[in-house]
């Protein structure tokens, strides 16, 4: 099926081809689109762009206009570089006449000019970049000879904003370039269907289809948990108590990756593992708030080979090959069975050896989490994704979009943005809606009119198109593109002690805004590795000293959160209630079990257990739904406002991963339990939460930013950013008071039913447990209470208003003050 | 003088005045309820820039001032200036928000401060135009000055303090008082807030002073301390008034 030229290459290499190479070069050969799933190290991105070297090798030598060819897209532009690097070997060894180019935020601005005139045969980019480039009135020329789309790790795009995004821009390359290939190249994903639709446009309501190629597995990873028999923490998230294996892991291998969930985590595990590092290993940190300088040098210093071990956040889940890497080490709860496989296939990238893992389990339930995960990730099963509606702000940044590249009539436009999977469904109501938002605000006011962004005009005797009303507002929208919304960052500025504060400083990196607003000068956290002193604000920087405080208090800092996966949660709940399967577990945990057993009760597959116990002159209920932190959050804000109503004057919650605990100064075991958990909580009381939430203030912010109401923070314009945050909740209050079903309220409810609030998973749960609540009155604390109870210290939650609680106790202080008679 | 725990009470110049969970002032000893930064129709100036913010903020600013009119039954309202956002901004208001503001000019006599947004206030309100006003142991002017005589009331800072627990903080706006002259917060809906450590607000006010920040029912008091010195002198009027504010 290969042709000579690339047979004997092969062979020159060694290797031969691999079956699901061959089949997608079949697939190409019949014309059709492809979805291919194949685990890391199954030369998935050769495979893909394999039909597309052939193809241009067999092209006779005259035709040597530039066109594109294939255009390949990745979720993050340093893997772009990385494949066009590779791509390079068999274009030289096989003396192939393929031109191959990146275009990123990176590439020079003659270059991009360049590459819309005479573009290369192969483009390598990001989703952001085609919606720049489709968004160009020389769109139809640059793409009109386009043969194949290839889209890398398609898995991690295609149910986000970001995979909105790039799925209209596909929908608009559909037009341009009507007759092109799609490759999909995805990890193992529990269903490929989602992914084969959104390779193909949809239409009238059928799925339509791309072909799929599914790789056989390579070798099963070999996953050990580290566990001791004397000890496993009740709570916590530090793993403080493994570090000496950790060690002994870090030494056993010649690199290792060392994932950990959020970046104080990180920071703190690259404190502890220095503390024992006698060897002076190079061990090097990485997350999202260093200096892009610093994870720059980390990376290179990986790329030669020159460290031991790097502690990282989800940062480096994706990305480029470090060949050298020969062991992964998970510290914490593995969240998913998917981000495990992920995070394990960082590992060695060789198909046919296994890859080695090492699980570290900071207290007991992240244990049963554990042993939940490597049972699901060798009996390849996966964690199924809920399928997002296509986001309403994002098709709104894409109508303008679409009206820079030229005018438009709303019918085909429509149609057009229809057939991309995440729009199928899509109302003309509700596509309406965001072309009049993009156009005036949708708001009907003769003052808007007057400055229209958008303008009809009349085409032809019935008709009439829209065009931008002027130029400038192509610029606006190039400055918009992209769905990533950063959080407003604060400079994170090194000084050396005795300066004053506000001047010189080095510059460590950033962290969110709102971290920062809560602290006080001579507050210490921990960050870049080092305890620091906050010693004030000034302008848009938080400078900081060193200090050798060795009882550095550190609030958390965001980043990297995600919450416990709903397939894991289920087999977490499984594990729980099939003591058979306990052997497998630590001793320590084995006796917290059966302790439980013996106080409480074991709930069954199914069963919600509720337990009652006083403490302390306090009433509690702890209950055990298992669906991630913050859908217990919602959860406990809602049976808090019920259970006030009740008059059982509730004090507080506090909500873990597992269980969610509130105490009231009342007995509330006499309260009727099914009706305490009825799903009706998610009507009003829901929404009543919801107008307050600043999670949800956030979202919204999000979504204004996305659909071009308000604009995006610039480089050098950063105090116009942190405005931005606080203008946006007026605009929210204001908007839910006077138009509640706007077009951004609406696209706000939609993200925070899947993401910040995981209402439609609360919602899931509170019908599944209906009926099936098992009540237990104790006279004292649970096993399985302790783990949350021992939270409460950690990060105190208070009921309702806890803004006017904050208010009220920081007077107090005053008060106190004001009487005070000295 | 009779004082609710609702609200604070400071006292600046000799002259008490009711500090109202919305964001206005009273005093009582005249029946003058005082609103500052009003910035009416300041989302529909954005639409000239083509960014469309939802024209709602003028009504939103109008339903809340009407609120604390009803309830205070004022015989004069004073408007600390900017009231309007830009000059053209009084054209732009819509049936609904002109018939808010006519019914209140109708039950109260208005002074309208004059502001760097809006140096002349349209003349169709009615009521008084002027650049400053003085009443009895206050003066009342858009812009602070820091050469001021005691007594000055005055807004354009749009103050606003945070203060954290819990690992969480929380923003807003607040007037800023010592015994010397009180900022009032903007009360426009769509109005920002300056924190009162920026130097331009903590540098009108001695070391120590009270940022009074709205809460949902009530006014809390929170001191802001600016530098390390300690002095209890300027903040010693302010004790008083709290603990009269206390008492049942």
């Amino acid at each position: 099926m290969l042709p000579p030229r690339f047979q004997d290459w092969f062979a020159a290499k060694g290797w031969s081809p691999r079956p699901h190479q061959l089949a997608l070069v079949e697939t190409a050969q019949r014309g059709n689109s492809v979805l291919l799933v194949a685990p890391t190290g199954g030369g998935k991105t050769l495979a893909g762009f394999l039909p597309s070297l052939i193809d241009l090798a067999e092209r006779p030598k005259r035709s040597r206009a530039s066109r594109l060819h294939t255009l390949y897209i990745s979720p993050l532009k340093a893997l772009a570089v990385d494949v066009a690097r590779n791509l390079e070997t068999p274009v030289a060894e096989m003396e192939l006449a393929i031109t191959v180019e990146t275009r990123t935020g990176d590439t020079p601005v003659a270059r991009r000019q360049r590459q819309r005139h005479a573009p290369p045969d192969f483009l390598l980019t990001t989703p952001e970049q085609l919606a720049l480039l489709i968004a160009h009135p020389r769109a139809p020329q640059m793409f009109e000879h386009l043969k194949t789309v290839v889209l890398d790790e398609l898995h991690a795009l295609y149910n986000s904003k970001r995979g909105d995004l790039l799925a209209l821009g596909l929908a608009r390359l559909s037009q341009l370039a009507p007759g092109h290939r799609r490759v999909g190249l995805s990890a193992t994903v529990a269903d490929p269907k989602p992914l084969q639709r959104f390779l193909l446009p949809q239409s009238g309501g059928k799925e339509v289809l791309a072909e799929l190629v599914v790789a056989k597995g390579g070798a099963k990873p070999q996953i050990a948990i580290s566990a001791s028999d004397s000890y496993v923490p009740w709570a916590g998230h530090l793993a403080r108590h493994a570090m000496l294996d950790v060690m002994t892991a870090i030494g056993e291998a010649r690199t290792a990756l060392i994932f950990v969930n959020t970046r104080s985590q990180a920071e703190r595990t690259f404190q502890e593992l220095w503390k024992l590092n006698e060897a002076n290993w190079p061990i090097a940190l990485h997350h999202g708030s260093l200096a892009p300088e610093q994870r720059r040098k980390v990376e290179a210093a990986m790329t030669k080979g020159a460290l031991r071990a790097v502690v990282c956040t989800s940062t480096l889940d994706l990305g480029i090959d470090w060949g050298a890497v020969d062991k992964v080490i998970c510290i914490g709860a593995p969240k998913g069975a998917a981000r495990l496989v992920q995070r394990i296939g960082r590992a060695n990238h060789r198909l046919d050896e296994p890859s080695a893992a090492l699980l570290v389990p900071a207290n007991r339930f992240e244990v049963l989490e554990c042993n939940a995960a490597r049972d699901a990730v060798l009996a390849g099963e996966l964690d199924g994704e809920r399928l997002k509606q296509g986001s309403l702000d994002v098709l709104c940044q894409h109508i303008w979009g679409m009206a820079v590249a030229a005018p438009f009539h709303a019918d085909a436009l429509y149609a057009e943005i229809s057939s991309a999977m995440p729009f199928a469904d899509l109302s003309r109501a509700d596509f309406d809606a965001a072309l009049n938002f993009v156009a005036t605000g949708g708001y009907a006011l003769k003052s808007y009119d007057r400055y229209a962004r958008l303008r009809q005009v009349p085409d032809g005797p019935q008709k009439s198109m829209w065009r931008l009303a002027h130029p400038r507002l192509g610029q606006a929208y190039r400055l918009n593109v992209g769905v990533i919304v950063e959080d407003p960052m604060v400079d994170i500025r090194l000084q050396s002690r005795g300066k004053p504060t506000g001047v010189g400083g080095r510059r460590l990196g950033q962290l969110e805004e709102y971290f920062v607003e809560q602290l006080s000068a001579g507050d210490t956290f921990v960050f870049a590795g080092d305890v620091l002193r906050f010693e004030g604000l000034r302008e848009n920087a938080a400078y900081v000293t060193r200090t050798h405080d060795p009882e550095a208090q550190v609030p958390s800092y965001n980043g990297g959160k995600f919450p416990l996966s709903t397939f894991l949660a289920q087999r977490v709940r499984e594990m729980v209630s099939a003591p058979e399967r306990w052997h497998v577990l630590p001793e320590p945990v084995q006796e917290w079990l059966k302790i439980q057993e013996w106080r409480s009760v074991i709930p069954k597959p199914g069963q919600l257990l509720v337990e009652h116990f006083p403490r302390a002159n306090r009433h509690y209920l702890v209950c055990y739904p298992f669906e991630g932190r913050l859908a217990h959050q919602t959860l406990g804000m809602l049976l808090t406002r019920r259970l006030e109503r009740a008059r059982m004057k509730p004090l507080g919650f506090i909500a873990n991963e597992y269980a969610l605990a509130v105490w009231a100064a009342r007995d509330m075991s006499g309260l009727d339990m099914g009706r305490l958990f009825d799903a009706d909580m998610l009507g009003d009381d829901l929404d009543a939460w919801l107008a307050d939430s600043n999670l949800y203030k956030r979202t919204f912010r999000n979504c204004a930013i996305i659909a071009g109401l308000i604009e995006r923070r610039m480089p050098g314009k950063e105090k116009s950013g942190r405005q931005v945050t606080f203008s946006s909740d007026l605009i929210y209050d204001v908007l839910r008071a006077h138009e509640p079903d706007h077009i951004l309220l609406r696209a706000t409810y939609a993200d925070a039913g899947s993401g910040l609030l995981d209402i439609a998973r609360l919602s899931d749960m509170l019908a599944r447990v209906r009926s099936r609540i098992v009540t237990r009155k104790l006279d004292r604390v649970s096993p399985l209470a302790v783990p949350a109870l021992l939270e409460i210290s950690r990060e105190m939650v208070a009921r309702g208003e806890v803004e006017e609680d904050i208010l009220r106790e920081n007077e107090d202080a005053l008060i106190a003050d004001a009487m005070r008679v000295d | 003088m009779r004082c609710v725990w609702t609200d604070l009470c400071v006292t600046v110049n000799g002259e008490s005045l009711l500090l109202d969970k919305s964001g206005a002032a009273y005093w009582p000893k005249t029946r003058t309820l005082i609103f500052a930064d009003l910035h009416f129709e300041k989302g529909s100036s954005y639409a000239r820039g083509r960014q469309f913010l939802p024209p709602y903020d003028t009504r939103a600013t109008l339903l809340r001032m009407a609120e604390v009119v009803t309830r205070r039954a004022p015989a004069r309202v004073i408007a600390l200036g900017d009231s309007f956002h830009d000059p053209h901004a009084a054209e732009r208001l819509g049936a609904e928000e002109r018939a808010l503001l006519e019914s209140m000019a109708a039950g109260a006599h208005f002074i309208w401060i004059t502001g760097n947004h809006d140096p002349h206030p349209p003349a169709w309100l009615g009521g008084a135009v002027m650049p400053e006003w003085r009443e009895g142991g206050l003066i009342f002017r858009h812009e602070p000055r820091a050469d001021a005589e005691r007594g000055e009331v005055a807004g354009h800072l749009h103050p606003a303090a945070s203060v954290a627990k819990y690992g969480r903080g929380v923003r807003r706006r607040c007037f800023v008082a010592d015994a010397i002259r009180l900022l009032l917060p903007s009360f426009g809906a769509y109005t920002g807030g300056l924190d009162v450590g920026d130097p331009a607000i903590a540098s009108l006010f001695g070391s120590r002073f009270h940022a009074f920040m709205l809460g949902q029912d009530r006014v809390y008091a929170i001191p802001r301390q600016v530098g390390r010195r300690k002095s209890s002198e300027d903040i010693q009027p302010m004790i008083t008034a709290i603990a009269t504010a206390a008492r049942p």
